[in-house]
């Protein structure tokens, strides 16, 4: 994983799974460079990323998929670094350069 | 179509009628060698065995040791002498050798029941591999009958069983694969008044249904009796697996392993759970998904599962047979969940989950899911979880039913008077590519509902993300106003969606083109206008 280069941006990998990459054009992995603070100058959270996840990346139109109530709906998991993001802060987690942050929709196919 | 459903149920019944006779065939036939064998046993002539001592040996010696043994008690005692039957010792060898198991865990595998709920994609292949590493007693809980559909995956089921109950045609695999475990058939889907005394027989439970009420309904219930409950679902390529409840503590005992409500409180919308036969499913991909549930079953089990009551161990083997070294019980492994996706490399990732939520409604010293909630019916687990209902978003003028729709193709129009003609309309299908591509209809073209879906109501100089239209609604508007435009898909409810995103793109020319529906979709179409059509 590199580090962000620039001061201003992190660069981090985002990955969609369970169904999800179907709402990031099809796209399992995405390498992205994110703004190291968010709109009002604090350093950049899950919170900000799911926004920007919104705004900037998602190309689709059904966003209630992936956002409810302004977090993620429930029936995903958001993986931290391949932990429960319930053991890192949740939303509040600050994100690092180099960060995996991989949000996973639960089957229930069997 | 009307005279080919006795027909149809004939065969059914038929089918049906054989499989049982052959498993009752079955049946018989291992009685019979198990009563040809105690027989065998019985009539081993004792001259063989004085023949062998001739050389040598003195007469008083032989005399009295045969006497010795002619004593059926004596016999007997000496039969017993081993803790497994000796045709076990055979049978479970090759996994009997491994330090994993060993002597101790094939006998506490002997001893354990497993009640696997769901007998289909993922059930079968873990009742399977449970049934073969000599589980005593397996439960099998499926309301659903096997389907043609069902057997590129469910591998206990054939196709000369169609029609037949899934937990009879289990039953009868599991009868083949080992007649020594006994096999318990529940015929009817797990509901809150039957999960309680269905799960208190059993020591472990296996998830393997297809639904998030079934889910949160299996781990509330084996939080209520302290069972461990392992958890697996699969859809397209991807597989996820869980152990939960593991250990087994009670409500509010922080050392217990967290249950499914701890990591999913919420369920997710009814729309957003895709099922199976929606979204296809591969066979090995569901079936690696069982075989990991059985796999983790057989690791737990042998471990020793301990009760929730008791904070000692449990051997259940100990007063009979003293087992070389007792080893401490191997401590459980931290809450994870297995990912399996197999088209990613690498397939397999494990993420760590957390620990008992300390406010989870099933788990916590706080829980409000008891055991007099679930009996009396408080708890609607379908209701928690939503329905969806069928979609009626379009009004009656906006559908047209597949029989009209037929007349437009080959007759008269119904709606113009005009003979039909093929270029009279547009017909847009909404299906995917893929399903598209299976089958169609002459002449339709392909918008898959995705696309659609995602498109945005395109408003000029609206944002910096206008990129202008997308080119399928560049070439819908492109179409002849006065040609009507059908829209059809699998089933019947994309298509009103899609006709309703239609009509917010101003692809009905503000009223002067008729956009709609074809009501039912191709299965409509295929039940009443041409049975032809592939069902898939």
């Amino acid at each position: 994983m590199s580090q962000g280069k620039s001061k201003d941006v992190i660069s981090i990998t985002v990955e969609f799974s369970g169904g999800l990459e179907m709402l990031f054009s099809n796209q399992r992995k995405h390498i992205l460079s994110i703004p190291t603070k968010d709109e009002s100058g604090e350093a950049s959270n899950v919170a900000f990323l799911v926004r920007y996840l919104c705004e900037d990346v998602m190309q689709d139109n059904r966003r209630e998929l992936f956002v409810l109530d302004d977090t993620v709906r429930p029936g995903i998991l958001v993986l931290i670094n391949d932990a429960d993001w319930q053991l890192e802060g949740e939303d509040k987690y600050e994100i690092q350069g180099g960060d995996n942050i991989h949000f996973l929709s639960t089957l229930h196919g069997g | 179509m009307a005279l080919s459903l006795p027909i149809e149920s004939t065969i059914k019944s038929l089918r049906y009628q054989i499989a049982s006779c052959e498993a009752q065939l079955q049946d018989l036939r291992h009685q019979l060698a198990d009563a040809e064998n105690r027989a065998h046993w019985h009539t081993i002539p004792f001259e063989s065995l004085s023949h062998d001592m001739i050389g040598g040996v003195p007469g008083d010696i032989q005399t009295e040791f045969l006497a010795v043994l002619s004593q059926n008690g004596e016999r007997r005692r000496y039969a017993k002498a081993w803790p497994l039957e000796k045709h076990e010792y055979k049978r479970y060898g090759r996994q009997l050798i491994m330090p994993e198991v060993g002597l101790q865990g094939q006998l506490r595998l002997k001893t354990s029941s497993v009640l696997v709920v769901g007998v289909g994609g993922l059930g079968c292949p873990a009742a399977a591999y449970l049934a073969g590493a000599g589980v005593g007693k397996i439960g099998l809980v499926d309301g659903d009958t096997v389907e043609e559909s069902n057997l590129h995956r469910q591998i206990l089921h054939s196709t000369g069983r169609v029609g037949m109950t899934k937990v009879e045609s289990a039953t009868v695999s599991l009868t083949q694969l080992n007649p020594t475990g006994e096999y318990l058939a529940y015929s009817s889907r797990l509901t809150p008044d039957t999960a309680i005394e269905i799960f208190q027989s059993y020591d472990l439970i296996l998830d393997c249904t297809d639904n998030p009420a079934s889910r949160y309904l299996i781990s509330d219930t084996c939080v209520l009796l302290g069972k461990p409950l392992v958890s697996a679902s699969a859809l397209r390529t991807e597989g996820q697996l869980m152990v939960l409840n593991s250990p087994p503590r009670p409500p509010g005992d922080i050392l217990g392993g967290p249950c499914y409500r701890c990591i999913f409180p919420k369920p997710p919308p009814a729309e957003s759970v895709v099922s199976c036969g929606d979204g296809g499913i591969l066979g090995p991909v569901v079936g690696v998904m069982g075989v990991l549930q059985a796999l983790e079953a057989i690791k737990i089990i042998t471990r020793g599962i301990q009760h929730p009551d008791l904070i000692c161990h449990i051997d259940i083997d100990k007063p009979r047979f003293q087992t070389n070294n007792e080893m401490p019980p191997n401590p459980p492994e931290p809450p994870s969940l297995l990912l399996f996706s197999a088209y990613s490399n690498p397939p397999f990732r494990s993420i760590r989950l957390r620990s008992r939520k300390s406010k989870c409604a099933s788990c916590s010293a706080q829980a409000i899911v008891t055991r007099e909630a679930l009996t009396s019916g408080s708890l609607d687990y379908v209701q928690f979880c939503g329905i969806v209902s069928p979609v009626e978003a379009l009004s009656v003028s906006e559908r047209i039913s597949v029989d009209n729709y037929a007349r437009i193709r080959t007759g008269t129009n119904p709606i113009t008077g005009t003979e039909a003609r093929s270029d009279s309309h547009t017909l847009i299908d909404v299906r995917e590519k893929v399903q598209f591509d299976l089958c169609n209809l002459e002449g339709s073209i392909n918008i898959p509902f995705s696309v659609v879906s995602r498109t945005s109501v395109f408003v000029k100089g609206n944002s910096a993300k206008d990129v202008g239209e997308e080119e399928w609604v560049t070439k819908m508007r492109g179409l002849p106003e006065k040609k009507p435009i059908f829209v059809i898909c699998r089933l019947g409810n994309d298509s009103q969606l899609a006709v309703g995103k239609m009509k917010e793109l101003g692809l009905d020319c503000g009223g002067r083109r008729w956009v709609g529906d074809v009501k039912g979709g191709l299965k409509a179409w295929r039940d009443y206008v041409d049975p032809e059509f592939p069902e898939y």
